[in-house]
């Protein structure tokens, strides 16, 4: 069944009768060509690929708990191409430009909206790592615009530009980037992954992976033992736990993110906001609460839940550069697991297992990876080569030397 | 977070830094023949795992001292706290 406006009009005229469940509630068969693990953003996203662009068939993405019901539904929604390095970059662009034709890819509404990200600068060095940064963007084909401080007050009149300590002096403007309504994207990508003859296998949590001779046979769930000729592993928040089961260590530690709502307010940002004197970003959901984040908490965690310290540090953030939202009431918080990796860049790659395939690592930035991490992981199980935007994200970088640390501070995953 | 120090009593996290897991303690011998890929493991490899997990804070705020913590991490629960002095040279006696 199509979604369209026409058909929106006959249901509203014959009672809303003929809408039906967007997919199946598939059972395990006994074997698969390829099989997803973990039913996220990125394994939906996966399995869409592979039976659309790919021509791929026998495929199933087996999800623990329901699917879109972990780290795709708990980000703040923001999707941007402001990378600075080329290995991060040409894939960051190619994600935007999947983003833009996502909804007509997939009949769905992802309300996917570019309304622009300002990442404001507050000193001349920061203003100079800016200009360099979107010169990197301009020459990978992303938009990049450096505002001064009064084409900073056109867009938002309302920041504190004369704060006496982190004083505004401008901004790199990213028009493309912007925000997606996260829960759509998962259901969007499974409808159409469920069209195209994918199972989606929910409530089946994979308890062990089968090996022989170096080679992946199947998976044990807690649905019963499922064949596979090939595994795509993309559970990224609990990289380590999974992996672990293959008998893997991972240059990964999990760490708790927190993100917080405010109660809805009249329109009031225009688009995604960043604080350069600390860590926080904002953005304004068309519910109308104010969407933000900041660090994360620093600690290795699989507990989805953070502590005070970070809520106050993010809080104070936000007072540093809008000063009126002081009054504003915060309504909801909560937390979610990041596999923060190494150099702060993701990872899709095979494994030493054959058959066995990664996708991984996406640190607390993987809501706006989401469809080209999808792309290029049906790629590499589609053919076993990297697809061309991400030849960078290799297992075997840390061992060569070819990090993709954007923020230059090495081995210390809680700075990413 | 509240680490119970062994000499100062309960310390909110906020005074300590993190490090990471307390394998960092065991820096391999650089002289060994095959001192590479072990450093690419010490350096890069993590078991990470959701449940107990023995990790390293610095008391930056307090006495500057190094502690192994043990914390549960899927509840945030801390089970012991060390000096990581005394586990370093437990360890040294040990070998």
């Amino acid at each position: 069944m199509s979604y369209s406006g026409f058909r929106v009009i006959r249901e509203a005229l014959t009672g809303h009768k003929g809408w039906k469940p967007a997919w199946r509630d598939a059972s395990p068969q006994s074997g698969y060509d390829i099989v997803i693990v973990g039913g996220g953003g990125h394994g939906l996203a996966t399995a869409h690929y592979l039976a659309k662009v790919y021509k791929k068939t026998r495929i199933a993405v087996v999800e623990k708990g329901w699917i879109g019901g972990g780290n795709v539904g708990r980000n703040t929604t923001i999707i941007r191409a402001n990378y600075l390095l080329p290995g991060n970059e040409r894939f960051y662009k190619f994600s935007l430009d999947l983003w833009e034709g996502l909804e007509q890819d997939l009949n769905y509404n992802a309300m996917v909206s570019q309304r622009g990200i300002i990442n404001l600068f507050h000193t001349d060095g920061q203003r100079d790592a800016y200009r360099r940064r979107g010169n990197a963007m301009i020459l990978h084909g992303t938009d990049a615009e450096l505002l001064d401080a009064d084409a900073v007050r056109r867009e938002a009149p309302f920041l504190d530009f004369e704060n006496a300590r982190f004083p505004i002096k401008g901004a790199l403007m990213h028009r493309g980037g912007g925000t997606v309504r996260h829960d759509a994207v998962a259901w969007g990508y499974a409808r159409s992954a469920d069209r195209h003859g994918v199972d989606i296998i929910q409530n089946c949590e994979v308890t062990g992976f089968r090996i022989d001779d170096g080679k992946v046979t199947g998976l044990d769930t807690t649905r019963g033992f499922i064949g596979a000729k090939k595994v795509g592993v993309a559970v990224a928040g609990s990289s380590g736990r999974v992996m672990a089961r293959a008998g893997l260590r991972l240059p990964i530690e999990s760490h708790v993110l927190q993100a917080f709502v405010s109660e809805g307010l009249k329109p009031l940002i225009p688009g995604v906001i960043t604080f350069g004197a600390g860590h926080f970003y904002v953005s304004q959901s068309d519910k109308g609460g104010l969407v933000f984040g900041g660090d994360i908490d620093g600690y290795n965690s699989y507990a989805q839940r953070g502590n005070l310290p970070v809520v106050e540090d993010v809080c104070e953030g936000g007072m540093a550069i809008m000063p009126m939202i002081g009054r504003v009431r915060l309504l909801r918080q909560w937390g979610g697991i990041m596999d923060m990796s190494m150099d702060g860049s993701p990872i899709i790659d095979q494994t030493p297992v054959e058959g066995l395939y990664f996708n991984g690592g996406w640190c607390y930035g993987g809501f706006k990876a989401t469809p080209a991490s999808g792309f290029t992981f049906a790629h590499l199980l589609a053919t076993d080569q990297p697809h061309e935007c991400a030849t960078a994200f290799r297992f075997d970088r840390f061992e060569t030397g070819l990090m993709i640390d954007e923020k230059g501070v090495g081995a210390q995953p809680n700075l990413h | 977070m509240i680490i119970p120090h062994p000499l100062l009593g309960p310390r909110d996290a906020e005074e300590f830094v993190y490090l990471g897991d307390a394998s960092l303690l065991d820096r391999p011998d650089w002289q060994e023949e095959n001192a590479d890929a072990a450093f690419f493991t010490y350096q890069y490899l993590r078991d990470n795992p959701a449940g107990t997990h023995r990790e390293l804070w610095f008391h930056e705020q307090g006495d500057r001292s190094w502690l192994v913590v043990t914390r549960d991490t899927t509840t945030h629960d801390i089970l012991t706290v060390e000096f990581a002095s005394d586990v370093a040279l437990a360890k040294a006696g040990s070998r």
